[in-house]
């Protein structure tokens, strides 16, 4: 077994507030293998997101160890280990949906020749070939996010790391893209980390989904898919995936999730 | 009635003719002719006043024809801006002397002029050339309208030179003191304006980036930045004065302290208004802070940049004619105003305004052209 991209133990972070301290992670141990598609699950405040945002150095723990790719947090931000895929596109308005892919690489100083090169290869990645030189405020939601992803992925760090990146879409334009993501995925062998609160799309997309809940945030389940690799949309209509669907409903219930 | 659709314009104006022609002379000396019909007085539009009104009647009747609205605001445009102009030529010699009906003719030459303005805005025209002249003909007409009227009261009614001149005597006086006006403009706005506006901008937005970066600036500079941006900074003209001497540059640097302020709130503003998700992106590329601020700060802070450099345009104008009220070499906008104003040249005065307000919206039209083509990505420019 290669060495782990992601290992987290006895990890706590507590945020100081005016109304006193929140406990938004506490005592996470988790370890993401290469070329795993993790899930996480779970209700508002159940720390998802700030444990996505702990690996990209975004956030510091208060309490405990993380290592990305056998370095500290702020060591693989600076090797520019990962690409991050926000809640929203966040693409800059000034910028052409070109130049926005091309931006990190602009930051990493690659040559225009190569810049354009991975410019091209990307966006034809995510299906969007022929949008070059439109304006993200001339897209769709869908098809900003979709260049939003490019972007994560132009500069091809082994690690992507997604924070609800379609929860702002409609069911159809997700379906579509959850799809084309795990095209990418298979094509691409990346190790990927999706935040989400949908329980198909979680069991839909990952090799693992991690069922958390909240007050203080953690860990309550630890979900291993069984379904192949290989997934068609109708997959989803499958007594295995209702099975594992059920498994997640269980596991946030035994979190207390559901309960006010 | 296919052929007729009534509009509220051409049909009062068409009332106020009537009204003016039933209370008839439209001069005390018409008056006086009409009381001794013996006597040869002279009076104005002795031979033009039915002329006038059949104009602007036929005027209004055309225009409520079923005719294309081109046509109408055409007919409109032609009719009431012939009346008007014989109107006010007419009383040229009688200054003073106009009675109530003379102001009804104005006003119904004035609504023949409003409803083409109203057909012209209303017109559904396909971009081009076409509709940009139609865009430029609909504010100029208005704005002719605005001189026109202010000419007819202040002639009809005799108001003193010294008080209020005519638009034509301030247009006569343009025209006949054009080197004077060049060599103040030279003076005042290429030399203390532009060199002004240019530096203290430019350093308004120096000291931004740095209250940016050094955590002292942005809490000492700020606070004091923000109060000293509400002072009326002009005061300080009679010191500069001192400072650096009677010829442009002690306006130049009046010019400056007026535009630094503005520029520097406005900038440190618009540093902060980037989105934290946006700065969290940046982040996980591990930008350094020059980057961020190149690629992302420096053009999120556009918009806010270019309302510092609007309000500027015309703070400078203001802070270098007032700053020449305190001493000159003769020669500047503000030396003219001050001085011509006390000879009781007013026709001067005014003329210098006009010219200010001219070279003001042109320095506001081209910096607001430029923000346009620079924020095109902006919602308030690219609309919605």
């Amino acid at each position: 077994m290669t060495a782990p991209v992601v290992s987290a133990s006895g990890l706590s972070l507590t945020f100081q507030t005016n109304d006193g301290p929140v406990n938004a992670l506490s005592d996470v141990g988790l370890t993401i293998g290469k070329g795993e598609f993790v899930s996480f699950i779970g209700p508002s405040g159940c720390g998802k997101t700030t444990f996505l945002r702990v690996i990209a150095d975004l956030e510091r723990p208060t309490a405990g160890t993380i290592l990305v790719n056998g370095l500290t947090p702020q060591q693989a931000r600076e090797k520019r280990a990962y690409g991050y895929v926000f809640q929203a596109a966040a693409l800059f308005p000034w910028r052409t949906i070109e130049k926005n892919v091309a931006l990190p690489l602009e930051i990493m100083g690659i040559s225009p020749a190569e810049r354009q090169e991975r410019v091209r290869r990307t966006l034809d990645l995510v299906n969007l070939s022929g949008f070059e030189k439109k304006y993200p405020w001339q897209l769709s939601g869908g098809m900003q996010q979709r260049a939003s992803i490019a972007r994560a992925l132009a500069f091809d760090a082994d690690l992507l790391l997604m924070d609800e990146p379609f929860g702002a879409l409609d069911e159809i334009v997700r379906d579509h893209l959850n799809r084309q993501l795990l095209e990418l995925w298979a094509r691409t062998d990346k190790t990927i980390c999706f935040v989400t609160h949908s329980i198909p799309e979680a069991v839909y997309l990952s090799t693992r989904i991690v069922v958390m809940s909240p007050r203080p945030g953690r860990v309550t389940d630890v979900i291993e898919s069984t379904l192949p690799r290989e997934r068609p949309l109708d997959i989803r209509e499958t007594p295995e995936f209702l099975e594992i669907a059920h498994r997640v409903r269980e596991g946030l219930r035994a979190g207390h999730s559901y309960e006010d | 009635m296919r052929w007729f659709k009534p509009s509220w314009q051409p049909l009062l104006a068409v009332v106020l003719c009537i009204g003016a022609g039933i209370l008839g002379p439209m001069s005390a000396p018409e008056a006086a002719a009409l009381a001794d019909p013996t006597a040869t007085l002279p009076y104005p539009w002795l031979g033009s006043k039915g002329f006038i009104f059949d104009l602007i009647i036929v005027g209004a009747a055309l225009s409520m024809m079923r005719i294309p609205p081109l046509a109408a605001a055409f007919v409109l445009f032609v009719c009431g801006h012939a009346a008007v102009w014989l109107l006010l030529s007419g009383i040229t010699g009688f200054e003073g002397t106009a009675l109530l009906p003379f102001y009804l003719a104005i006003a119904a030459a004035w609504l023949l002029a409003w409803r083409c303005v109203t057909i012209l805005s209303e017109l559904e025209m396909p971009a081009g050339p076409a509709r940009t002249l139609v865009r430029l003909v609909i504010p100029a007409i208005f704005g002719a309208w605005l001189l026109i009227v202010w000419e007819a009261v202040v002639r009809g009614a005799g108001i003193p030179f010294i008080l209020l001149p005519p638009p034509s005597a301030i247009g006569a006086r343009i025209a006949t003191s054009l080197p004077i006006l060049a060599a103040d403009v030279r003076q005042t706005i290429f030399k203390a304006v532009l060199f002004g506006y240019v530096v203290g901008c430019a350093s308004g937005f120096a000291a931004a980036v740095l209250a940016d970066r050094f955590v002292f600036l942005r809490r000492g500079l700020l606070p004091i930045g923000n109060m000293v941006s509400a002072l009326p900074i002009i005061g300080v003209a009679p010191i500069m004065v001192m400072w650096f001497g009677f010829d442009w540059h002690s306006k130049a640097a009046v010019v400056i302290i007026m535009t630094f302020f503005p520029m520097l709130v406005n900038t440190v503003t618009g540093l902060a208004a980037s989105g934290h998700m946006e700065r969290d992106l940046m982040r996980t590329y591990a930008s350094d802070y020059w980057q961020t601020l190149f690629k992302l700060r420096l053009p999120a802070a556009a918009p806010f940049i270019f309302n510092a450099l609007k309000i500027n345009s015309t703070l400078a104008l203001i802070g270098a004619i007032v700053a020449e009220f305190f001493g000159t070499p003769v020669v500047g906008m503000g030396f003219r105003i001050s001085t011509e104003v006390g000879r009781m040249n007013i026709d001067m005065v005014w003329a210098e305004i006009a010219v200010a307000a001219l070279a003001g919206s042109l320095f506001y039209g081209v910096v607001a052209l430029i923000e346009r083509a620079a924020t095109f990505w902006h919602p308030s420019v690219r609309g919605g």
